[in-house]
């Protein structure tokens, strides 16, 4: 029912949008700069982001191809070098879902700082990168909006300047981050040199010619799986995460660990398993490269719930836990080997939409922690339940959401990530490993999530407090991402589809 | 949708009771619990079902609904109740009325979240005992920790922490063993195509497992059922896993403590039956001697424990530990007395347990103390309190008349004669040897605190207690005895459930 010819590139519209966002909020500086018109600002991101997350919703339920264009499956824009399905509208949807839960809080949190045009511009053209993670189809266009990622984090990381910890954390985060880019860009010129192309499904059909060049393939794509590895907090290139979601103002953790992590996410999914096809890419390497995310998928589960373990300060102990969670992601790629494998990526993309919700939410109530001034280690936090009950019940909800507890929204995408991997583990034992892994570490992880319910909840304060503010904006945004993880279990059902599908059509 | 109507009621009004003021949330509880206490009669008036849940039998207020498919695996809201599970919920509800009354004076501080919790768990234990579907029985199964170990954190004793951790931590450690062995029963059966139960207990009765990961088909089902007994034991608890149960126990608030004794570790029991006793038949049969001993230790043992303790509260929380050990023995003794007896059992303890720790607990708030050797002559100061403590010691130790008397004969009756379990009248006279030591720990209790001269030295009057702790007091005993006398109320649904399970063992 094709009503107006509307052009190919219209496709791309979640993340045009929020490019449009952006400029609009330039403009409103340019005309009025140092404006702290926090209503106008927050108002605009939020329309943005609901409208980017409207149109990709749409378009998801309409089948991919948005009507008006072409009825047929997967878009592709510019010769291919964007792709619009499925598995990019997910992801884009998962972005825009944070990008509005973060500016809404960000009205309160932002109060009296200086730059607030700034901030709010450069949330959402990092959103902007985001969407075009989800949706790059050639390591060249998933390289410019990885950076068009990575250089609004940076500055949004170090953006309260009268900060040390601030800065010291946006410079660490912009030298891994450096390192990192460099890293995947010659990871992309090594699978150039072998492969003669960068297009992904051009990459995948010329893999064969490769030949003698497959030691250069090989390490063209352990530097990929390096760059990928940094966006999403994974081991080795995690330790970057810690330090940054520290010294960052709470709202912009929020952001990088849910947003950016998946936005990493979909462009490892997307990357290796349309440029790279199993049996294809074995054949010419001689190793079959879903081990390396077995392995990184054990070891960063594993290292980051042992290292949130151990911490005093609430922000590092979620951002280590950040950590392990993408760990349990990572599964999704380590069972691609196996028929199920789409299942598998299908639960990992679940998780990551529930985590948006759940992780977000954690890091806006630390967010409301901070703009209380109640300090940051467990024992400041301690009964801060008597003065907030509605803040700390959401908090309360996060954290068994976040450890694997019934009824909440994590324990059922942990299920199905478990459950699948199971049923995977028949094909290749040693994913029986990974399962296990994510069954233990869940239930470590359980120690220090009860902690904080326990500071919260249980704890008598360590000194007597000021009476505590409620911000509007902080609250509605961190009781929304509550309700909708408690909530979010009856409505597994079309999800699950809709993830599953998406998986589907990249691991085909 | 009835079933759907009591844990909605319940949920919502967990919600409102969580943001109305502290001041009117005690007595709006109460009167939201009053709807799911109706409720849940009127089911059980209007109850219709016949045979077992699992066993193909009809299914009372039965629904439905497809929820999620997981690859090849469907999962659905499935919830009905026969007449195992009916019973069990009416004394959910009844129970948690009836703590929430007797919250009244011992809960001063946030009371709007304690109300909060209690209809949260509420509504959480109704979908324990109505879910016919593994993974939306395990939702619930799970939820039920989060409100218990704020329950004993916040409002607990000096030692709550220490005993709320320990309570989350056993038991969650327990539910991933059980969750872990079911769910690779699912896999290992092949031809199963939903985690709902009735489909599973009917694979498995039909040749079982085929095998998973190189293990053979009877060795996977072996090892299911020890790991789901495991996982289950801990909740029940029998010995030796249940060492968290006297420090729960005695941090808990009284009302905590009436729903943990009274509802929580029916749980376990009830599990054991629907999983264990219904699904693996065979496997019963090759482990009943040792199950049957554990049984008796857990009853033996425990009242031991019971009889060393100078705390009022822990020799009630260990006697739990020696009732359910009767449970236990009941049914593996896999006849139908022993398994009707053990679920009668579960009503009746829940019952009895309710009853005499909801007295402790109006004893401490007149005396602030729960220790035997500080007190005497109670009965002078709080007559109707304490003749109602007498009366439910007496249920306890299995009086005529009283509900105690007809679980623990069932249960004697059932096991005596069991033909599956060997030996079967040697365990059944060493579990009874229990019923003298429960009568010595509660006569000597009993003994000490209420008769002889009164001697408690306080700063305050010990005067009689509130009205309405007496008037859930002697509901309580009224439903002790009504069982008591008669025992065909739900004795008659429950064997109805259990004749398939029994009868069926030999397949």
């Amino acid at each position: 029912m094709a009503v107006v010819d509307l052009p190919q590139w219209l496709a791309l519209a979640p993340a045009l949008i929020l490019a449009v966002t952006a400029l609009v909020l330039f403009a409103f500086d340019s005309i009025n700069p140092g404006s702290t018109n926090r209503t106008v600002l927050s108002g605009t991101t939020v329309i943005g982001a609901l409208a980017s997350l409207a149109v990709a919703v749409w378009y998801a339920a309409a089948g991919v191809g948005a009507t008006g264009i072409e009825n047929y499956g997967v878009i592709d824009i510019m010769g291919g070098q964007f792709v619009v399905d499925q598995l990019a509208l997910f992801f884009m949807i998962v972005v825009a879902i944070v990008t509005a839960l973060v500016a809404v809080a960000s009205h309160d949190y932002l109060r009296d700082h200086a730059y607030q045009a700034e901030y709010y511009s450069l949330i959402v053209l990092a959103a902007t990168g985001m969407s075009m993670m989800a949706a790059s189809n050639s390591l060249v266009t998933a390289f410019i909006a990885l950076e068009l990622t990575s250089l609004p984090s940076y500055a949004l990381v170090a953006i309260l300047k009268d900060n040390r910890g601030s800065v010291e954390a946006g410079l660490k985060y912009f030298l891994i981050g450096a390192l990192s880019s460099a890293i995947f860009v010659y990871g992309v010129s090594l699978v150039y040199g072998a492969t003669g192309s960068l297009q992904l499904e051009s990459i995948a059909a010329n893999l064969g010619a490769a030949g003698e060049l497959g030691g250069l393939l090989g390490l063209g794509i352990l530097m990929l799986i390096g760059g990928v590895a940094f966006k999403t907090a994974s081991v080795p290139f995690h330790f970057w995460a810690p330090e940054a979601y520290e010294g960052a103002p709470a709202p912009v953790s929020a952001f990088l660990s849910s947003a950016s992590k998946a936005a990493g996410f979909v462009l490892a999914f997307r990357v290796f398993t349309t440029a790279f096809p199993l049996e294809a890419t074995t054949a010419v390497i001689g190793v079959d490269w879903t081990w390396a995310f077995v392995i990184l998928a054990i070891v960063t589960m594993t290292l980051g719930n042992f290292a949130a373990a151990t911490q005093e300060n609430v922000k590092r102990m979620l951002a280590y836990s950040s950590i392990g969670h993408a760990g349990y992601v990572l599964i999704g790629l380590a069972a691609l080997s196996t028929p199920s494998g789409d299942l598998v990526m299908g639960a990992a993309m679940i998780h990551l939409f529930v985590y948006g919700f759940m992780n977000t939410g954690a890091f806006l109530f630390v967010g409301l922690a901070e703009h209380w001034g109640v300090g940051r280690t467990f024992e400041d936090y301690n009964g801060l339940a008597t003065q907030a009950p509605v803040a700390c019940a959401a908090m309360a909800v996060f954290m068994f959401s976040l450890a694997g507890i019934p009824p909440f929204g994590g324990f059922g995408s942990k299920y199905l990530l478990f459950i699948h991997t199971i049923e995977a583990a028949a094909e290749n034992t040693a994913l029986l490993a990974a399962a296990a892994a994510l069954v233990i570490n869940s239930t470590l992880s359980l120690y220090y999530y009860s902690r904080l319910v326990k500071a919260l909840w249980i704890e008598e304060p360590l000194r007597e407090r000021d009476a505590l503010a409620k911000p509007t904006g902080l609250y509605a945004a961190i009781v929304a991402a509550a309700v909708v993880t408690a909530v979010i279990l009856a409505a597994f059902g079309p999800i699950t589809d809709v993830a599953t599908e998406a998986a589907a059509t990249v691991v085909g | 949708m009835m079933i759907e109507a009591l844990i909605a009621v319940a949920l919502i009004g967990a919600l409102v009771t969580f943001v109305a003021p502290n001041r009117i949330a005690g007595k709006l509880a109460f009167a939201i619990s009053l709807v799911p206490a109706a409720l849940s009669l009127w089911l059980f008036a209007a109850f219709d079902g016949s045979g077992n849940a699992l066993r193909s039998g009809e299914l009372a207020f039965e629904s439905q609904a497809a929820w999620l498919e997981i690859g090849d695996y469907s999962i659905s809201w499935f919830v009905g109740l026969d007449g195992i599970s009916l019973p069990l919920v009416v004394l959910t509800t009844i129970l948690c009325t009836l703590a929430i009354v007797s919250s009244w004076t011992p809960i001063d501080e946030r009371q709007s979240q304690f109300y909060g919790l209690i209809l949260f768990i509420e509504a959480m234990l109704i979908g324990v005992f109505s879910a016919l579907d593994f993974f939306l029985w395990f939702v619930f199964w799970e939820a039920v920790l989060i409100p218990m170990y704020l329950l004993i954190g916040i409002w607990g004793g000096p030692r709550r922490k220490y005993a709320a951790i320990k309570f989350f931590v056993y038991t969650n450690v327990a539910s991933l063993v059980m969750f872990g062995s079911f769910v690779a029963l699912v896999f290992g059966l092949g031809d199963v195509t939903s985690f709902a139960l009735p489909e599973v207990a009917t694979a498995m009765l039909e040749g079982g497992p085929n095998g998973l990961f190189g293990l053979s088909g009877t060795t996977l089902a072996s090892v299911v059922f020890i790991g789901l007994f495991l996982g289950f034991a801990v909740k029940v608890p029998i010995v030796p896993f249940h060492t968290w149960l006297p420090d729960a126990h005695v941090e808990a608030p009284t009302p905590a403590s009436i729903l943990l004794a009274g509802v929580l570790l029916k749980m376990g029991t009830y599990a054991l039956l629907r999983f264990n006793f219904t699904m693996f038949p065979d496997q019963v049969e090759t482990y009943a001697v040792p199950i049957a001993a554990i049984a008796v230790i857990s009853v033996i043992y425990g009242a031991m424990l019971a009889l060393a303790q100078t705390d009022l509260k822990r020799i009630v929380a260990y006697s739990s530990v020696s009732s359910m050990g009767y449970v236990i023995l009941g049914l593996v003794a896999y006849t139908q007395f022993g398994v009707g007896g053990a679920t009668f059992q579960m009503i009746s303890h829940g019952l009895i347990s309710g009853l005499m720790f909801m007295a402790v607990g109006v004893i401490y708030n007149a005396t602030h103390t729960r220790m035997v050797t500080d007190m005497s002559g109670l009965a002078d100061r709080m007559p109707i309190a304490v003749g109602v403590l007498i009366a439910g010691a007496f249920g306890y130790m299995g009086l005529p008349l009283m509900s105690g008397f007809a679980a623990e004969y069932f249960i004697f009756f059932g096991s005596f004669g069991s033909e599956m379990l060997s030996y079967s009248a040697l365990f059944t006279s060493l579990a009874m040897f229990g019923i003298v030591i429960v009568a010595g720990y509660l006569l000597f209790a009993l003994q000490r605190t209420v008769f002889g001269p009164y001697r408690l030295e306080t700063d305050y009057e010990v005067g009689r207690a509130p009205a309405h702790d007496v008037a859930s007091l002697i509901v309580l005993l009224g439903l002790v005895v009504l069982l008591g006398v008669a025992p065909d109320l739900i004795f008659d649904m429950i064997t109805d459930a259990i004749d398939p399970i029994v009868q069926g063992g030999d397949l």
